[in-house]
């Protein structure tokens, strides 16, 4: 446990639960990535400008961090290009299809006491532990 | 314009949030889901403390005002369905998690800082919600919901 941050992590996942609480206290909605993203592709007036204000900050943030004078971590991709393209398409399609993810289902859902959001937040951890275990151990990648 | 600035507000402490958690970082997720490797338990951290945070202040909204501040209404999600879609999307979506170690968020959080490392990620899973889109209103043109 080498790279074990906790006190990184917990003070972090307070700032994403305050950003929940925030979108949810000021603009009703549920701070959901990739509903909020997903919902740029079935337009609806008066709907659009919100969306990207958000992924706009969103996009920000980091850097924002960055300029106050913040530890950054490396950003570190390792994956090839066929795997980067494969793991975008499933994670695109896979999050509307199962209508959250880590930020809909896992905090959100999970805050509001969902069993719905539960059985998605178990569902894609074991599918990502699964996936890694097979990838880096069983077929030694 | 304060609907807009409350939305960008929370989108920017989103960001500072996965910066600080350095859940940015692919490899920092890689390292949670790689349990039978050098173990990283992170990740659980940052999701309690951002599931505390949020429980804590979706109660105290709740009782604060019966509407949000610069919106006409909550838009709870409505389903509560735990159907095939749930669990085959959630599936699907784990494996492109675990494939890379990136989710919708500290995608785009990441694409801030290291826009070239992220483009064809970012770009992949705007295609795959796209096919989404897709499908769904060839479905519902083929198979139009019927009234009850």
């Amino acid at each position: 446990m080498a790279n074990f941050t906790p006190v990184a992590a917990i003070v972090g996942g307070v700032l994403v639960g305050l950003a929940a609480v925030l979108l949810w206290l000021a603009n009703g909605r549920i701070a959901g990535i990739s509903g909020i993203v997903g919902g740029l592709m079935t337009p609806q007036r008066g709907d659009l400008a919100w969306r990207f204000a958000f992924i706009l900050g969103l996009a920000a943030g980091p850097l924002l961090y960055a300029g106050l004078g913040g530890a950054v971590p490396a950003v570190e991709v390792t994956p090839s290009i066929p795997l980067l393209v494969a793991g975008g398409l499933l994670v695109g399609y896979g999050t509307r299809l199962g209508g959250g993810c880590t930020s809909g289902h896992g905090v959100c859902g999970l805050a509001r006491l969902s069993p719905r959001s539960l059985a998605a937040t178990v569902t894609f951890l074991v599918a990502g532990l699964v996936t890694v275990f097979i990838a880096r151990h069983a077929l030694g990648a | 314009m304060r609907p807009l600035s409350s939305a960008f507000a929370a989108g920017l402490l989103l960001g500072v949030g996965l910066a600080v958690s350095q859940m940015v970082n692919p490899a920092k997720v890689i390292g949670f889901l790689d349990v039978a490797g050098a173990w990283d338990p992170s990740l659980l951290f940052v999701l309690g403390g951002a599931v505390v945070a949020a429980t804590i202040g979706f109660g105290l909204a709740g009782r604060l005002t019966a509407t949000p501040l610069f919106a006409e209404a909550f838009r709870s999600p409505t389903s509560r369905a735990i159907d095939l879609r749930l669990i085959a999307g959630s599936a699907l979506f784990g494996v492109g998690w675990g494939l890379v170690g990136l989710c919708p968020g500290p995608a785009i959080a990441g694409f801030g800082l290291a826009p070239g490392s992220l483009a064809l990620f970012v770009a992949a899973m705007l295609a795959g919600m796209g096919v989404f889109s897709l499908s769904e209103s060839l479905l519902m043109q083929r198979h139009p919901p019927r009234s009850a």
